[in-house]
């Protein structure tokens, strides 16, 4: 009834399924995590798994640049109409989280300017352990660490571990060097987040970002079935 | 004819003075001024002019607005006319015997075709003066418009008096600027602080209004830290500058009408 | 009408955008004219008196129920930097989507149809604010609180500066943005009878200019 009421007017207001035109809006995926763990790198690997067969989008949460975006954009991973910067501020997890207006703005822009589309991504700027995607905001989120950030992390928890859809554990390429255990990786997830699902991934060999892009297609079949 | 303001109403009353232009076309290339009445302190005079258009410099002002003076210029620009009005030196506002503040009104209207310049020598703000300007350009769409204000907080050395100027500016009746500067003792606080004067002690604006400025406005820019040009909300520029002092001011705005594209 | 929706209106956790924006004190901050608490207080005085008198103004005449469309015109003509236009609408079509969500309204549904990509803020404001039951004076307490309460907070963000400083410093301009607020409300009553004009147009130069600086920044922390 909630959706019903808004279909008419002007514009959605968060998490409405339909856009205003009754049209059934893309999946909005979000991509949180610390510095450095590879939010980035993992979204270009997706574009470039996933453009072929998917009309997809994607807003990057710059802290104090538009680095994030520029750097898709160098790396062609998606037409330039297709990827956004929202300014946050100094403060990425509000704009996710707290305050989502101006993110929503940016999904609504793209699908407006380019769509329809099947999935956007929204990345979030580097933040902390504590940051997570409001639910008004994306329908599903990934959290990406990595083993250079400490082995300790996912027993450490917090709501991006714990909670996320998703888990990322990147650069397992690094283990060996960083002396990170991923065994005693795999086993903190499993007690952090029971049945929830962790995926180890290195962009720099094997399968890349196939894992992550199956759970992104069972996401979207989900969404459209 | 300049009569005391308020004439009748006892001592202390200021001057009122109204001047008026009012440029035609004289249906040979040129412009005639069928009207240019001075008053008392608002002297008017024309002067040889350099192109088709009139020209007219306001030679009296200088002395005056002081406290409870009341002076308006009235210009009228007709259609396809083109008028240039300077000033042939600053105007100093000075305190007065009168109580209250003076008012220095400034009533400009431009019609379709007719092209006007308004670009006066400063306004120089002196201790112990409160003046209020107000000035407000009518302009037809059509109509073409060069206008420059520049405010000058006090004498060299001096603390300024205190100063209030509003400028409207309105293209077949839209409101494309709006602005009134307030500064000086007695003005609402901050005036001098870092959002708004920061110490600098002259202050300007230079409008430029053409109709071809609709569909290609020009690009925001910036000359230095002090001046910005900008696109307003309709066929207008606008240049914005903050200076140390008069000539500096003058340069920027200068630097910056230089930087519009030319017609 | 309930005093508390105010309080909603006014809260600064209310999701409307303006954590990202620091109303021109980025700007201040890099050109040193705000280095501390001092200089944060003189900034926001200006920036109350001219910038938060006018939103006050556009605000309480939008909740008095003038035609919001004239309005938007009205605040476009008072703010001369592009820049500042579409952070003012950026920030407009922000609060309008909070706004209909938390107080859904007939009138903020229009105003979202006329201006799909934003109203100017203080607009959509003062008809958030008749939305939620309040009044022209709330409205304007809105506008000349945010138009101090957003630089103070970006500030203690870019300088470290102490958050009991800058608060102190909104505390001590609160009577100064009482004298704002009854201007501002007195002005849009006028106007509501003798026509736009008699809305406040205080300017504040360098903000302007320094809004235009502020865009042409590479890398910058806040919006605008």
């Amino acid at each position: 009834m909630h959706l019903e009421h808004h279909r008419d007017t002007p514009t959605a207001l968060s998490a409405d399924a339909h856009r205003p035109d009754g049209i059934r809006r893309a999946l909005r995926i979000g991509l949180g995590g610390p510095v450095g763990s590879g939010k980035t790198a993992t979204v270009a690997a997706l574009c470039r798994a996933l453009r072929d067969e998917l009309s997809l989008a994607v807003v990057t949460n710059d802290i104090y640049t538009r680095e994030d975006a520029e750097f898709l954009l160098r790396e062609a991973v998606l037409p330039p109409e297709r990827i956004t910067a929202v300014e946050t501020g100094a403060c990425p997890h509000t704009a996710i989280r707290d305050d989502i207006s101006a993110n929503l703005e940016a999904v609504e822009d793209l699908e407006d300017a380019v769509g329809p589309l099947d999935l956007v991504l929204v990345e979030s700027g580097g933040d902390n352990l504590t940051a997570t995607f409001s639910k008004g905001l994306v329908d599903a989120q990934i959290f990406v660490i990595d083993v250079a950030g400490g082995d300790d992390i996912p027993r450490k928890g917090g709501p991006g571990v714990t909670t996320a859809d998703l888990l990322v554990v990147n650069k397992t390429d690094l283990a060996p060097y960083v002396g990170s255990d991923l065994a005693r990786m795999a086993a903190d997830a499993k007690a952090q987040r029971a049945e929830l699902p962790v995926v180890f991934q290195s962009l720099r060999g094997g399968t890349g970002v196939a894992d992550v892009a199956v759970w992104v297609r069972a996401q979207l079949s989900a969404w459209t079935a | 004819m300049s009569v005391p303001a308020g004439a009748g109403a006892g001592a202390g009353a200021g001057v009122r003075s109204v001047a008026r232009i009012v440029a035609r076309a004289d249906g040979r290339g040129g412009t005639s001024l069928p009207v240019l009445e001075s008053d008392g302190p608002l002297a008017l005079r024309r002067t040889r002019s350099a192109g088709t258009g009139a020209r007219v410099m306001l030679v009296g002002a200088m002395s005056g607005p002081l406290g409870g003076d009341h002076f308006t210029v009235e210009g009228r620009v007709e259609e396809e006319a083109r008028l240039s009005v300077g000033s042939a030196a600053a105007t100093i506002a000075l305190p007065g015997q009168a109580k209250g503040e003076a008012r220095y009104d400034v009533r400009l209207d431009v019609a379709d075709g007719g092209e006007l310049h308004w670009l006066p020598e400063q306004l120089i703000s002196a201790q112990g003066s409160d003046l209020r300007v107000s000035t407000r350009v009518e302009l037809a769409t059509t109509a073409r418009l060069v206008l420059r204000e520049e405010q000058v907080l006090g004498r060299v050395g001096e603390e300024p008096g205190r100063l209030t100027s509003r400028l409207t500016v309105r293209v077949a009746g839209q409101a494309v600027l709006d602005q009134e500067l307030a500064c000086g003792p007695g003005a609402p606080g901050g005036w001098d602080g870092p959002a708004v004067l920061a110490g600098h002690r002259a202050v300007g604006q230079l409008l430029v209004v053409r109709p071809e400025f609709a569909a290609t406005p020009v690009a925001a820019g910036l000359l230095g830290e002090g001046a910005s040009v900008v696109p307003l909300a309709g066929p207008a520029a606008l240049v914005t500058a903050v200076a140390p002092d008069a000539l500096r001011l003058r340069r920027l705005l200068d630097e910056a009408l230089a930087s519009l594209p030319r017609t | 009408m309930s005093r508390a929706a105010l309080l909603v209106l006014a809260d600064g956790r209310f999701p409307a955008g303006g954590h990202a924006h620091s109303g021109g004190a980025e700007a201040a901050v890099r050109a040193g004219r705000i280095s501390g608490a001092a200089s944060l207080e003189d900034f926001c005085r200006g920036r109350l008196h001219t910038a938060g008198l006018v939103a006050a103004g556009l605000s309480a005449a939008a909740a008095l129920g003038i035609d919001p469309v004239a309005l938007d015109r009205a605040a476009d003509a008072r703010t001369p930097s592009p820049a500042l236009r579409v952070a003012a609408r950026k920030l407009g079509r922000q609060l309008l989507r909070a706004a209909r969500a938390t107080w859904p309204s007939a009138e903020l549904d229009a105003l979202g149809r006329e201006f799909p990509k934003g109203a100017h803020q203080p607009v959509v404001l003062g008809l958030a604010a008749r939305a939620a039951g309040l009044g022209p004076v709330d409205a304007a307490y809105c506008a000349a609180y945010e138009s101090v309460s957003g630089p103070a907070s970006a500030t203690v963000r870019l300088l470290s500066l102490d958050p009991f400083d800058a608060t102190g410093a909104l505390a001590r301009l609160a009577p100064e943005a009482d004298r704002v607020v009854d201007r501002a409300v007195e002005a849009a009553r006028r106007a509501a009878d003798e026509g736009l004009d008699a809305l406040p147009a205080g300017s504040a130069p360098l903000l302007e200019i320094g809004a235009e600086v502020h865009a042409a920044w590479p890398v910058r922390l806040f919006a605008s």
